[in-house]
């Protein structure tokens, strides 16, 4: 890999006829689709370059078949190497129903010879939102959809990409473009400073979402700048791309640098040269938001929305009954390192259990390599295979009434573990090893 | 005349409006009895045919936030159901035009339950209490799809461009 940072893309739109710089999105959605230079507000119509679906894969064939209805056409899909299908919201299957589904989409996958298939495996398998990075299947400035809130993941690597739904994925099946969209406006996110002990990404995006609220960035990109993102892990930048789409986001995006040339090298194994694409500097942000993270204690985000956060010193002492660590957002190799690193050779809280889920096959398998799941079962927690299932109370860990849940993952909705009449709270895996601990939740730092 | 059968607050999520343990059902024929599953009352009512189609739901702002689970679209579609709300998250707003679930954005909307409601293209008036309200158009880009009847059709007309 030519490591040397590439600056692609074209420039030079003129607004009131002086140039204009473009965000890295507006770079990306120019060249997806054929144009010189596009800017926020235009409506494109870029080739999509990875199209990723999980289970809800059986609803997009079932809208597919029915765009072809009537045409005469074959029902193939535009590019089947461009289509990845990962099994991980109901694995392994919870009901005949689930279990009949993913037939059906085995058997689409054979059918139209669809290669980027992760099956329920364990040497493969894995949440989507890790696997696509794992495998190398993402790439930065690809334009990348998945019919999954959370695609907003890729962004880390640089890519602009963003969840549709069921029946966009079937039109973009079909036409292999999406159709209609809007150029978003952008949101400079500039972080700086060291995170403290037990503080990081976690702990910055849930704070970024209590200031920007819910609804904040909907229909925006929040483009992530600055000295704490240059040195934060791609790992670290999954998790706050994929926690952008809860302040409304339509992706997170950190522009390619020297760590997105490493992850991709490294652990994605991925050869040949990989250009990056940077914004211009004189880019048109509709707002900078600036962050400080010296002094940022741990974050949580408290019952019944994501942007109800709070400084983790006005919620120490809530009694929780079940931790969580895992999903897309917080399942990957360092955070289970940090996890067992907090509860290595001492046990759960009396009253309190555990429930670990890797992002993927692959982490559970260097985490086995590591040390961590045996230090994390001695410890008490039941160490779970990698899938969505607790994260949004589809299948396993649900709560009981009025009981309370810390967990890693990302939503903390009314209902969101399976149970109306439950609370979920939201932390880093920092806060949640100490607080399982205690029992209650617990500021890590204070912790000997 | 639309009635206002019930009336939200701010950021209902999808989970609510179709919670995940009933993700697996996955077909619009079979998702409307699952419909705001975790609130008794408002499921048994929907599924008992107690609300006539056209009847509206009130929400406040970020309606349909969270998943992009288009079971949530046509849940509520299934009953013939208005959605009127100050704001609408972005996925749930286009899974709405792409499925053609009836969705008007009025930025200040104030209504209770129980009231009756006139919708047109500009305004939303309620007709219980006089006020009237302005309507946000919808996105330009969202139009030819809405004009054909949503994005399946939309889809089905431009297929001959891009495979010829």
């Amino acid at each position: 890999m030519g490591c040397a940072l590439e600056s692609r893309g074209s420039r030079g739109r003129y607004f009131l006829e002086f140039p204009v710089g473009m965000t890295v999105v507006e770079k990306i959605l120019a060249r997806a689709s054929g144009l010189p230079a596009v800017k926020a507000g235009d409506v494109v119509e870029p080739a999509v370059d990875l199209a990723m679906s999980h289970e809800n894969a059986a609803l997009v064939m079932n809208q597919f078949a029915e765009v072809f209805e009537g045409t005469g056409l074959p029902a193939i899909p535009w590019d089947p190497s461009r289509i990845a299908i990962i099994l991980d919201h109901r694995v392994p299957a919870e009901s005949p129903k689930t279990a009949t589904n993913q037939k059906k989409i085995r058997e689409f996958v054979a059918t139209h010879g669809i290669e980027k298939f992760h099956d329920i495996r364990g040497d493969v398998g894995g949440i989507c939102h890790q696997v696509l990075p794992e495998y190398g299947y993402v790439r930065p400035g690809m334009v990348v959809v998945g019919t999954d809130s959370h695609t907003t993941s890729h962004g880390a690597l640089g890519a602009f990409s963003f969840g549709i739904g069921a029946t966009e994925m079937a039109s973009i099946w079909a036409l292999g473009k999406a159709v209609n969209i809007e150029v978003p406006a952008t949101i400079k996110v500039v972080v700086r400073g060291k995170f403290g002990r037990h503080v990081g990404p976690k702990d910055l995006i849930l704070h970024l979402i209590g200031r920007l609220t819910a609804q904040g960035a909907n229909f925006r990109v929040l483009e992530f700048h600055g000295k704490t993102i240059e040195r934060m892990s791609t790992s670290g930048r999954l998790a706050i791309c994929n926690m952008s789409v809860e302040a409304g986001a339509t992706c997170g995006i950190v522009p390619g640098d020297e760590e997105t040339l490493r992850y991709l090298k490294e652990e994605a194994r991925v050869k040949g040269k990989v250009p990056v694409i940077l914004p211009d500097e004189d880019a048109m942000y509709e707002q900078v938001v600036e962050v400080d993270v010296r002094d940022l204690a741990p974050q949580v985000a408290c019952p019944h929305t994501v942007d109800n956060v709070k400084p983790i010193q006005e919620v120490q002492g809530t009694r929780v009954h079940q931790i969580v660590i895992g999903s897309c957002t917080n399942g990957r190799l360092d955070d289970l390192e940090v996890a067992a690193g907090i509860l290595k050779g001492k046990k759960l809280a009396r009253g309190t259990r555990m429930l670990v889920f890797p992002a993927s096959a692959r982490v559970f398998a260097k985490a086995l390599d590591l040390g961590y799941v045996h230090t994390l079962m001695k410890a008490g927690a039941v160490v779970m295979n990698s899938g969505c299932g607790p994260c949004l109370g589809v299948h396993e860990g649900a709560l009981g009434d009025d009981e309370v849940a810390l967990s890693t993952t990302n939503r903390n909705f009314k209902g969101r573990m399976g149970n109306p009449r439950s609370e979920v709270y939201l932390c880093s895996p920092a806060v949640a090893a100490a607080s399982a601990l205690t029992g209650v939740i617990t500021d890590p730092r204070e912790q000997a | 005349m639309s009635t206002v059968i019930l009336k939200l607050g701010n950021d209902i999520s999808t989970d609510d409006i179709y919670p995940g343990r009933y993700m697996a059902t996955v077909l619009p024929s079979e998702t409307p009895q699952f419909c705001f599953a975790n609130r008794p009352e408002i499921n048994a009512a929907l599924n008992a045919g107690q609300h006539p189609p056209g009847s509206v739901i009130a929400a406040g702002e970020n309606f349909g936030c969270g998943s992009s689970r288009e079971q949530a679209v046509s849940t509520l579609k299934g009953h013939g159901l208005i959605i009127v709300a100050r704001s609408i998250a972005r996925i749930f707003l286009q899974n709405s035009i792409n499925l053609g679930l009836p969705v008007v954005i009025c930025r200040g909307l104030e209504a209770e339950e129980g009231q009756h409601l006139e919708i047109g293209p500009e305004t939303v008036k309620n007709l219980s209490t006089g006020q009237e309200f302005e309507v946000s158009r919808l996105p330009e880009a969202r139009q030819a799809i809405l004009e054909a009847g949503g994005l399946i059709p939309y889809t089905r007309s431009r297929l001959k461009e891009f495979r010829g």
